[in-house]
């Protein structure tokens, strides 16, 4: 406690020491100001993402023939069919030439029942539905997804799909004649939701490529389905069945193909449903369009690490330049304990510095995007808050990093450059598009820069379709996976400078 | 001796490449007097004194400080007080915040602080950067650090470089002083005169060992072989009746003769019995720099050969 308190009066009488943690948090957000400076040129894209029921930003864009159910009820169907038609992405040199369209359907198309708590955007949802590659599954809220029966519908072959409502709870069941049926899954609607939407909805999210960084263009799909099948107290609304857009032809999920448009016909007893879009959470990468994320918002992130670098590195090359370490292992003859005081406090310091940045930037960045007509991808506040405490771990990790590398290398130039060159470098290589994927995803693995992940706010899930690559704001590891590496790498430097303290004479 | 005072080392031995800096350097330094640590830059005194902080770690023997290795003290600075480089500061930071930090490292009130700044004179440059400090002022917070947690010894290297002839007044009176109440104070200096009248006892070193360990009186009645100055008109002729006598003559200035081996007496009689004319005849006491020439005669012709290859860290 003594020493750390020596070593925190150290801290806080240097002036320029103080100065320098404090610029650190200022051009940190000096930084995102200039960064968010410009304005978007297309003010149509300005509208606000909706956001579901976790809190995160969310496509809800489909076509939906619908009625509406008080209490609990259910609807079956068989679906006969999932097609589609794809545009040419421009330039690809394919027969139809810019602006035409081949049949085909993108992996996660969607043609199946939904039972939707209203038709607001972001409403609370459960589906069973036929995708165009991943056989049946039953999503809810967006961000659940469950496997059911594998392969495509056909004629011969169909899908049946069975959503049962049952007070605040709706079951899944699928079944390849109608007769044996499989329970997929259960989810919740709100209690409060009496009068819940339930019928077909066809999505088809854009077509996605990897190459060129990343790319995406619009997909329609079209579903057939078979005799629908209602149990319970229905609406009774004229007509019955009525057809609807829902959401924005044109989400960042994608949109409707040229020469294509959303709507149903009856065919016989059954629906013939087409639709673009998709019901899904909003990832990064080619889809996401000119929207901002808290990511973008914590761009200054790497000024304020490398004043804080500069910082904890003359915290300790100050005491060998000057010779004061002398009379710092005078008063406190145990080394390692000296050492882990000096960590503690640069650490406290860094973290202070880092949440508090990262605090005051994402408030800030959004009334910026506000202004500047950006749309914000808002994630859950578990997410956002995780992303401010995390920017301050991540600038303590390197604080101690830097603090260590200074006692090793003993110089302020050296210590300063190496850890330069072993945070910022990587992350800016890796995200500035001047490395392929591959080896841009190994530095953010390998090198300290990985801790930068513990920023990552952009969703990543296995049912939605992106170019899942740092050239999208990807990291290859988990926010706490990658500051687990940093802080390896931390943990080495300053195991490395206790071992070299004690064993060199002062 | 008591068990909880005092500095000794024994046989301490340190290597720095091709330079052997300590080569058994054995000696104690007694509570209640001063002790001089006096060499040739080179011979080992800094050295010395790392090795008794714990900065240096020694190839062989040990140093105690109150019986205790350094490292193995709990608030070390109240046990023993050191000054090894006046300039050991970060400039920007205040005389007074460069003592909070290391009394806060003890855990020492900040009323401390104060004191010792008083009991230095720097009181009034409290919360002046240290950086802008001349070196006197360096020195005497130098000597506020070492006084800080009221150390029962202190030691101190080359306290005296820098200091106009007040500071260096200053310090010879406050090192008596700290004698005076039982503490153990060892000071090093490559200059002898800058003990002359502070230092009870002596530990003079050379190439990394101790050449001599020696009260001060005795060391000067050692040396007490008297040296003579005679003024006369007639140096050559002086000399002329002296030879044979035994007696070395050497001719110091026009009118000057020095004389050794002959006592004062014995030659008055000779030129008074040659008829030698003489204005003035003088027996002078050795002073500590002569004793201590005399004990390092050799010494002192490596001086510069070892300075130069910069063994004093």
């Amino acid at each position: 406690m003594r020493t750390l308190h020596a070593e925190w009066t150290k801290f806080r009488t240097v002036r320029g020491w103080v100065l320098g943690a404090v610029g650190a948090m200022l051009a940190s957000v000096l930084f995102l100001l200039v960064g968010t400076a410009s304005s978007n040129e297309h003010p149509q894209r300005a509208t606000a993402l909706s956001a579901g029921p976790g809190g995160g930003a969310v496509n809800d864009s489909f076509y939906f023939v619908h009625r509406a159910l008080s209490g609990d009820g259910g609807i079956t169907v068989p679906v006969t069919a999932l097609t589609g038609v794809l545009a040419d992405p421009a330039g690809a040199g394919t027969a139809g030439g810019p602006g035409g369209t081949t049949s085909g359907v993108t992996p996660w198309s969607k043609a199946g029942i939904l039972v939707k708590q209203s038709l607001g955007q972001g409403s609370s949802y459960a589906a069973m539905t036929v995708t165009g590659a991943h056989g049946v599954r039953m999503q809810d809220d967006f961000t659940h997804d469950r496997a059911g029966l594998p392969g495509s519908p056909s004629t011969a072959e169909p899908r049946w799909l069975r959503l049962v409502r049952t007070g605040g709870t709706v079951t899944g069941y699928d079944s390849t004649d109608g007769e044996r049926w499989t329970e997929v899954g259960t989810a919740r609607l709100p209690e409060s939701a009496t009068t819940v939407q339930v019928g077909l909805f066809v999505a088809a999210p854009a077509a996605v490529r990897a190459s060129g960084g990343g790319s995406s263009s619009p997909a329609t799909a079209t579903g057939s389905f078979g005799r629908v099948t209602l149990s319970g107290s229905w609406g009774q609304a004229a007509g019955g069945w009525q057809g609807l857009q829902v959401g924005d032809d044109a989400g960042t999920s994608g949109s409707y193909t040229p020469g294509t448009s959303g709507g149903w016909t009856t065919t016989g007893e059954g629906f013939t449903v087409t639709g673009a879009g998709d019901i899904a959470p909003v990832v990064g990468g080619p889809a996401l369009g000119p929207a901002f994320t808290v990511e973008t918002f914590l761009v200054g992130t790497f000024v304020g690490l490398i004043m804080l670098t500069v910082v904890a590195v003359q915290f300790v090359t100050a005491e060998y330049r000057r010779g004061l370490l002398g009379q710092t292992l005078a008063s406190t003859p145990h080394r390692g304990r000296m050492l882990l005081a000096k960590a503690a406090v640069v650490a406290t310091v860094a973290f202070a510095v880092g949440a508090a940045a990262a605090a005051v930037s994402i408030p800030l960045g959004e009334l910026r995007a506000r202004a500047t007509h950006f749309a914000v991808l808002t994630v859950p506040t578990a997410v956002q808050t995780r992303a401010v405490l995390g920017t301050g771990l991540l600038l303590a990790a390197t604080a101690v990093l830097s603090l260590a590398l200074g006692v090793v290398l003993r110089r302020s130039v050296t210590a300063i450059t190496a850890v330069v060159a072993a945070t910022v470098l990587p992350y800016l290589l890796a995200f500035g598009g001047m490395l392929p994927s591959g080896p841009a995803e190994w530095l953010l693995r390998l090198t300290p820069a990985a801790g930068f992940a513990v920023q990552q706010t952009l969703p990543r899930y296995d049912q939605v379709l992106t170019v899942y690559a740092p050239s999208s704001g990807y990291f290859p590891l988990s926010p706490w996976g990658g500051l687990a590496v940093l802080g390896v790498w931390s943990a080495l430097a300053l195991a490395a400078a206790t071992v070299l303290l004690r064993r060199r004479d002062a | 001796m008591r068990d909880d005072v005092g500095i000794e080392l024994a046989g301490l031995r340190k290597r720095f490449g091709e330079t052997q800096a300590l080569d058994g350097m054995t000696f104690t330094v007694r509570p209640g007097r001063v002790t001089g640590f006096v060499g040739p830059n080179g011979a080992g005194k800094s050295t010395t004194m790392r090795v008794v902080l714990g900065l240096d770690t020694p190839d062989a023997g040990h140093a105690l400080v109150g019986g205790r290795s350094y490292r193995s003290l709990r608030s070390p600075l109240t046990r023993l007080g050191s000054l090894l480089d006046a300039g050991a500061l970060q400039p920007s930071r205040t005389a007074r915040n460069h003592l909070l930090w290391l009394a806060r490292s003890q855990g020492l009130p900040a009323r401390r602080v104060d004191q010792v700044l008083e009991q230095v004179g720097l009181a009034g440059a409290a919360r002046r950067r240290a950086g802008g400090f001349s070196l006197g002022m360096r020195q005497r917070l130098g000597i506020a650090a070492a006084l800080l947690g009221d150390p029962p010894a202190l030691m101190l290297d080359e306290p005296f470089n820098g200091l106009d002839p007040e500071g260096i007044r200053w310090i010879r009176g406050l090192l008596a002083s700290l004698a005076a109440e039982g503490r153990a104070v060892l000071v090093s200096s490559h200059l002898m005169g800058e003990l002359e009248d502070v230092a009870d006892h002596l530990v003079v070193v050379g190439r990394g060992r101790v050449v001599a360990d020696t009260g001060v009186r005795e060391l000067l009645a050692g040396v007490a072989a008297g040296r003579v100055t005679l003024r006369t008109s007639a140096p050559l002729v002086a000399a002329e009746a002296l030879s044979g006598t035994g007696a070395a003559v050497q001719v110091t200035g026009p009118e000057t003769l020095g004389i050794t081996g002959l006592p004062g007496e014995a030659i008055v009689a000779r030129l008074t019995a040659a008829a030698v004319p003489f204005a003035e005849l003088s027996t002078h006491r050795a002073t500590l720099e002569e004793a201590y020439l005399a004990l390092t005669g050799d010494a002192v012709q490596y001086r510069s050969a070892d300075a130069a290859a910069g063994v004093e860290r």
